[in-house]
C-alpha cells in the first residue's frame, strides 16, 4: 500500500499540493484526475521520489519513503514523453536497470527478452528510439520500468503524447497489462474517459487537494461536489438543481415536482437525442433521451413539455 | 523574386570576387611561397630546434587547457542549464564576458594579477612565476577559450531536457552513472565541436599569449609566437610562411571536424 | 447545459519550471560553487584588476590617460575603422549570405566552408598572409603596409564570417510566398528586397555587424605585421596597450583597455536590447 499522509509542496508562491493525503491499494490500478495545474503531477512526482515535499510523509508497503531518494524507492516511473534514452537502442533501454544493478548478461538477455515479448516489441531489439512510433516508445518505457520489478508503477500521463486512436488501444493494452501483472499502478490523466475506462479507483484532484476518491461508478454516481459531478460527466441545471442530462425525465403532461419548459431544439446525435429547453423562468436545460423516447414523445421545437430529475445523483447548486 | 540570369552572374561574381581577393589569393600565396622551394626547404625550417620546441609548446598548452576546459566547461554547463540559484544570469554574462574582450587585454589583466606588482604578486615573490612563464601562457589561453566547451553543451542540454536523467534516477543509476550513461553520451557532438573550437583556438591565440609570454625561443615560444618571431626579429620571412602553412593546415583540420560534427548534431 | 465547471488557467507550465532539486544531471550547490570560483579565477578577478589599476589615479587619472594624445588617437581609430569595417561587412556580408542560399553553382559548398576559415585560422597567419599580397613583397606591386587600408582589410578578414552567418539563417526562412504575393502586387526585385527581404534581415544583420564591430575594435594579431602599428597613423588600440605594457606603464594600459572593454559592453548591450525590441515586436 501507498500512504500518502498530508502532504504539501510549494513552488514559490504557487501553491502545488495543499495538504494532500491518499491511499492506494495494494495491486489496485489507480488514476489520479484533474485538470492540468491540479498539482496530479506533481504528487505522482513526489511519490517517484522526484520532489520532495515541504511537509507530510509518503509511506510505501509500511516504510517511510520520505527522504529515500528514487534511486531505492523499487519504483517504475513512465514519462508522458516517454524519455526514451535516444543514443541506446531498446534492448539497452530495457535493460538499464539491471546493467545498472550488475545483474548477469544471460539473465539481463532473458528478462529483457521476456518483457519485449510481453509489450509487443519483440524484434525490435537493435532498434533505436527515433526508429520507433510513439506508441512504441511509450511500450518501451514501460518495458523499460517493468524491468527492474518495480513495488510500484508511476505512469504520468502515458498516453498525452499520442493520438486518439493510439491512445484507446494503449489504455486497453495497459488494462490487461496489468491485470497480468498486477503491480501497484498509479496512473495521472486529465483524461476522465480513460481514468474511468480503466482505473479500479479514481482520485479527483483539483486545485491542489484531493476532491474525493472511490471507484469510478461511485464518483460518477455519488459526487460529492459540483466540481467532481462536472469534471466526470455532463452535468445540467435543473431549477438550482445539478443533474446529468440523461438523468432528466421529459414528459407531455404536468407532474407533481416537474418543471415546465418550452423545447427550443432537438439534436439527433444516432441512438442519443440532445433536446435543448427552456424554463419559464428562462433559464436554458440540457436533456439527454433515447431515440425511442424521443419518438414517443413526438417532440419538436416550441413544444411545451415537463422536466424533472429522475436519477439520484443530483447536488445542490452553488 | 525572381532574378534575371544577368544580374544572378553579376552577384554571384561579386560575392566570389570579394571571398578571392580577401581570402583565397592571400592563402594560396602563402602556400606558393612556403613550397616554391620544394619540400625540403619547408620541412627544414619546420624542423628547426625553435620550431619543435614551439610545436612541443603549443601542444603542452593545449594538453593542459583542453581537460582544465572539459572538466570545469561541463560542470557551468550543467550549473547553468540545470540550477536555479540567484546570480544565474550573471554567470551566463561572465561566460560571454572573453568572446567581448581584446586578446592584448586579457593579456594585461593577467599581468595585472598575477605579475610581480599584481594582486597576487605574492606568488611570483615566493618563487612560483606566472607571467612570462608556461602558467601565465596556460591561463590566457584557458581565459580566451573558457566559452567554447559551456555555449556548445548548455543548448544541448537544455534540448533534451532533464527526463532522460530523472529516468535513468528512477531505475536505480546513481548520479555518476546516470552523467556516464545518460547526460555525457547525449551531449557528445556538442562537447566534441566545444573542443575542436577550444584546440583551434588555443593553438592560434597570439595576443593574449604573446602580452604575458616571455617570448623566449626554445623555452617559452609558441607557434604563433614562432610566426611572428621569425618574421619582425630574425628577418626569416620564408621561416614564418612555413610555420603559418603548419598552423594554416591546423586549422583546416579544425575546420573539416567542425563539419564532421556539424553533420553528427544534425542526425543525432 | 450551464456550464458548472470552468476552466482554470493552465499552471503546468509554472510547475515544471520551478523544479526544487533535480535527481538527475544537476551540479549541486558544490557545482554551481566550483563554477563560480573557476569563472571567478579565470575571468572575473583579472578583469577586477584591470579595472583597479585604471583608476589607481583617480577617474581624472583614467580619463587623462585614454586622453594622451597617442591613446585617443589609437582610439579614435579603431572605433573608426571597426565602424567602417562593420559597414562593409553588412554589404558584402549581405550579398555573399544571398549568393550561397538563393544561388547555385559548382564549389558551392566549399566557398560556404571557406566562410569559417577566418575563425579558425590563427590571427598572426591572417597578418602574414595578407601582407604576402598587399605588403612589400607583393606580387601585384599592390603594397598597402602600414596604411589605414591595410589594417581595415586585416580586420575585415578576420570579421568575414560574422555577418555571413548570422543573415545566412534567416535568409533560408525568410517567407517566399510573401514575396512572390508582392511580386503579383507589381513590385519589382528592389522594392521587394528593401520592403520585405531586408526588415526580416534587419535584426540579423544588427546582431552580425555589433559582433563584428565588438571583435574588431580588440583585434590584434591580424593587425599587427600588416598594420605596422605607427602612433596616430595605423596604430590601433590593442597595439597602443601591449606598447604600454612594453614600456612599463600599466597604468596607462590598463586605462585604454578598460575604454575598449566599455566600448565592446556598451555595443553588446544596445545590441542585445535592439534584438528584444524586434522580437517583441514580431511576436506582438
Amino acid at each position: 500500500m501507498i500512504s500518502v499522509q498530508g502532504v504539501s509542496k510549494q513552488f514559490g508562491d504557487y501553491v502545488a499540493l495543499d495538504d494532500v493525503s491518499l491511499e492506494i491499494r495494494d495491486g489496485s490500478l489507480t488514476a489520479l484526475l484533474g485538470p492540468s495545474g491540479s498539482g496530479k503531477s506533481t504528487l505522482l512526482r513526489i511519490i517517484g521520489g522526484l520532489e520532495t515535499p515541504d511537509s507530510g510523509r509518503i509511506v510505501i508497503h509500511g516504510d517511510d519513503a520520505t527522504n529515500v531518494p528514487p534511486q531505492k524507492r523499487e519504483i517504475g516511473f513512465v514519462f508522458q514523453h516517454y524519455a526514451a534514452f535516444k543514443h541506446m537502442t531498446v534492448r539497452d533501454n530495457v535493460a538499464f536497470g539491471l546493467t545498472i544493478r550488475r545483474q548477469p548478461k544471460e539473465k539481463v538477455a532473458e528478462r529483457v527478452d521476456e518483457l519485449l515479448k510481453i509489450v509487443g516489441l519483440a524484434g525490435y531489439q537493435k532498434r533505436y528510439p527515433s526508429q520507433l512510433s510513439g506508441g512504441q516508445r511509450q511500450r518501451m518505457a514501460l518495458a523499460r520500468a517493468l524491468a527492474v520489478e518495480p513495488r510500484v508503477l508511476l505512469l504520468d500521463e502515458p498516453f498525452g503524447a499520442l493520438d486518439a486512436k493510439v491512445r484507446t488501444e494503449l489504455r486497453e493494452w495497459l488494462r490487461r497489462l496489468h491485470d497480468e501483472v498486477h503491480v501497484t499502478t498509479l496512473l495521472v490523466t486529465h483524461d476522465q474517459e480513460e481514468a474511468m475506462s480503466i482505473a479500479d479507483d479514481i482520485a479527483v484532484m483539483d486545485n491542489a487537494r484531493i476532491e474525493q476518491v472511490g471507484h469510478p461508478r461511485e464518483l460518477y454516481d455519488n459526487p460529492s461536489n459540483p466540481f467532481v459531478m462536472g469534471f466526470l460527466g455532463e452535468v445540467s441545471q435543473l431549477a438550482g438543481r445539478l443533474v446529468r442530462p440523461h438523468d432528466i425525465a421529459i414528459a407531455a403532461e404536468s407532474v407533481a415536482g416537474a418543471h415546465e419548459a418550452m423545447v427550443s431544439r432537438v439534436i439527433h446525435l444516432g441512438f442519443e437525442v440532445r433536446v435543448e429547453l427552456m424554463l419559464t423562468s428562462g433559464e436554458a436545460v440540457s436533456a439527454q433521451i433515447t431515440r425511442t423516447e424521443a419518438d414517443e414523445l413526438e417532440i419538436g421545437s416550441g413544444d411545451i413539455v415537463w422536466l424533472r430529475a429522475a436519477g439520484n445523483s443530483t447536488l445542490e447548486a452553488i | 523574386m525572381v532574378i534575371s540570369r544577368a544580374t544572378r552572374l553579376s552577384l554571384r561574381t561579386l560575392a566570389l570576387g570579394y571571398l578571392f581577393v580577401l581570402v583565397m589569393v592571400p592563402l594560396g600565396l602563402i602556400l606558393f611561397r612556403t613550397f616554391e622551394n620544394g619540400l625540403g626547404a619547408f620541412w627544414d625550417q619546420v624542423t628547426t630546434p625553435a620550431s619543435i620546441s614551439a610545436i612541443q609548446m603549443s601542444l603542452l598548452i593545449v594538453a593542459i587547457v583542453v581537460p582544465l576546459n572539459v572538466v570545469f566547461g561541463l560542470v557551468t554547463a550543467i550549473a547553468l542549464a540545470r540550477g536555479r540559484f540567484p546570480g544565474r544570469g550573471l554567470l551566463q554574462a561572465v561566460v560571454d564576458l572573453p568572446f567581448a574582450v581584446s586578446p592584448v587585454v586579457v593579456g594585461v589583466s593577467l599581468i595585472l594579477l598575477w605579475g610581480v606588482r599584481g594582486w597576487f604578486g605574492g606568488l611570483a615573490e615566493a618563487g612560483i612565476q606566472i607571467i612570462f612563464s608556461l602558467p601565465g601562457m596556460v591561463l590566457a589561453t584557458i581565459f580566451v577559450t573558457l566559452p567554447f566547451v559551456v555555449r556548445e553543451v548548455e543548448p544541448v542540454l537544455h534540448e533534451i531536457g532533464d527526463d532522460q536523467e530523472e529516468a535513468a534516477a528512477t531505475l536505480g543509476a546513481k548520479r555518476w552513472q546516470t552523467f556516464w550513461r545518460i547526460t555525457l553520451p547525449s551531449i557528445r557532438w556538442g562537447l566534441a565541436y566545444g573542443v575542436v573550437l577550444t584546440v583551434a583556438r588555443a593553438l592560434g591565440e597570439f595576443g593574449a599569449v604573446l602580452v604575458v609570454s616571455g617570448n623566449v625561443p626554445g623555452e617559452s615560444q609558441t607557434l604563433t609566437l614562432l610566426v611572428h618571431a621569425r618574421y619582425i626579429d630574425d628577418h626569416n620571412v620564408f621561416g614564418a610562411y612555413a610555420a603559418s602553412t603548419v598552423l594554416m593546415f591546423l586549422a583546416l583540420v579544425a575546420l573539416f571536424l567542425m563539419t564532421i560534427l556539424n553533420r553528427k548534431r544534425e542526425d543525432a | 447545459m450551464s456550464t458548472v465547471v470552468q476552466a482554470r488557467p493552465e499552471g503546468g507550465a509554472r510547475r515544471r519550471g520551478r523544479r526544487s532539486r533535480s535527481y538527475g544531471g544537476g551540479v549541486g550547490p558544490l557545482g554551481i560553487g566550483v563554477a563560480t570560483l573557476w569563472l571567478s579565477i579565470i575571468v572575473l578577478l583579472p578583469l577586477a584588476a584591470v579595472l583597479a589599476k585604471s583608476l589607481e589615479g583617480g577617474p581624472a587619472g583614467l580619463w587623462d590617460a585614454i586622453n594622451a594624445p597617442s591613446a585617443r588617437a589609437a582610439l579614435i581609430l579603431t572605433v573608426a575603422i571597426s565602424a567602417v569595417v562593420a559597414l562593409i561587412n553588412v554589404v558584402v556580408g549581405t550579398l555573399i549570405a544571398w549568393v550561397l542560399v538563393r544561388d547555385e553553382f559548382p564549389g558551392k559548398g566549399f566557398v560556404n566552408a571557406l566562410i569559417d576559415l577566418p575563425f579558425a585560422l590563427p590571427t598572426i597567419v591572417a597578418s602574414i598572409v595578407l601582407l604576402s599580397l598587399y605588403g612589400p613583397n607583393s606580387p601585384i606591386d599592390l603594397d598597402l603596409y602600414a596604411t589605414k587600408p591595410a589594417v581595415a582589410i586585416a580586420l575585415l578578414f578576420v570579421t568575414l564570417p560574422f555577418v555571413v552567418r548570422s543573415v545566412q539563417p534567416v535568409l533560408m526562412e525568410v517567407d517566399r510566398e510573401a514575396e512572390q504575393a508582392a511580386a503579383s502586387l507589381g513590385a519589382g526585385n528592389l522594392t521587394i528586397f528593401r520592403r520585405i527581404v531586408l526588415p526580416a534581415l534587419v535584426p540579423a544583420l544588427l546582431g552580425g555587424a555589433g559582433l563584428a564591430f565588438a571583435r574588431a575594435i580588440g583585434e590584434f594579431g591580424s593587425v599587427v605585421l600588416i598594420g605596422g602599428g605607427i602612433p596616430r597613423e595605423t596604430e590601433v588600440a590593442s597595439q597602443y596597450i601591449a606598447k604600454q605594457i612594453e614600456i612599463d606603464r600599466p597604468e596607462s594600459a590598463a586605462a585604454v583597455s578598460v575604454a575598449l572593454l566599455v566600448i565592446a559592453f556598451l555595443v553588446l548591450f544596445v545590441l542585445r536590447l535592439a534584438a528584444a525590441r524586434t522580437q517583441r515586436h514580431e511576436r506582438g
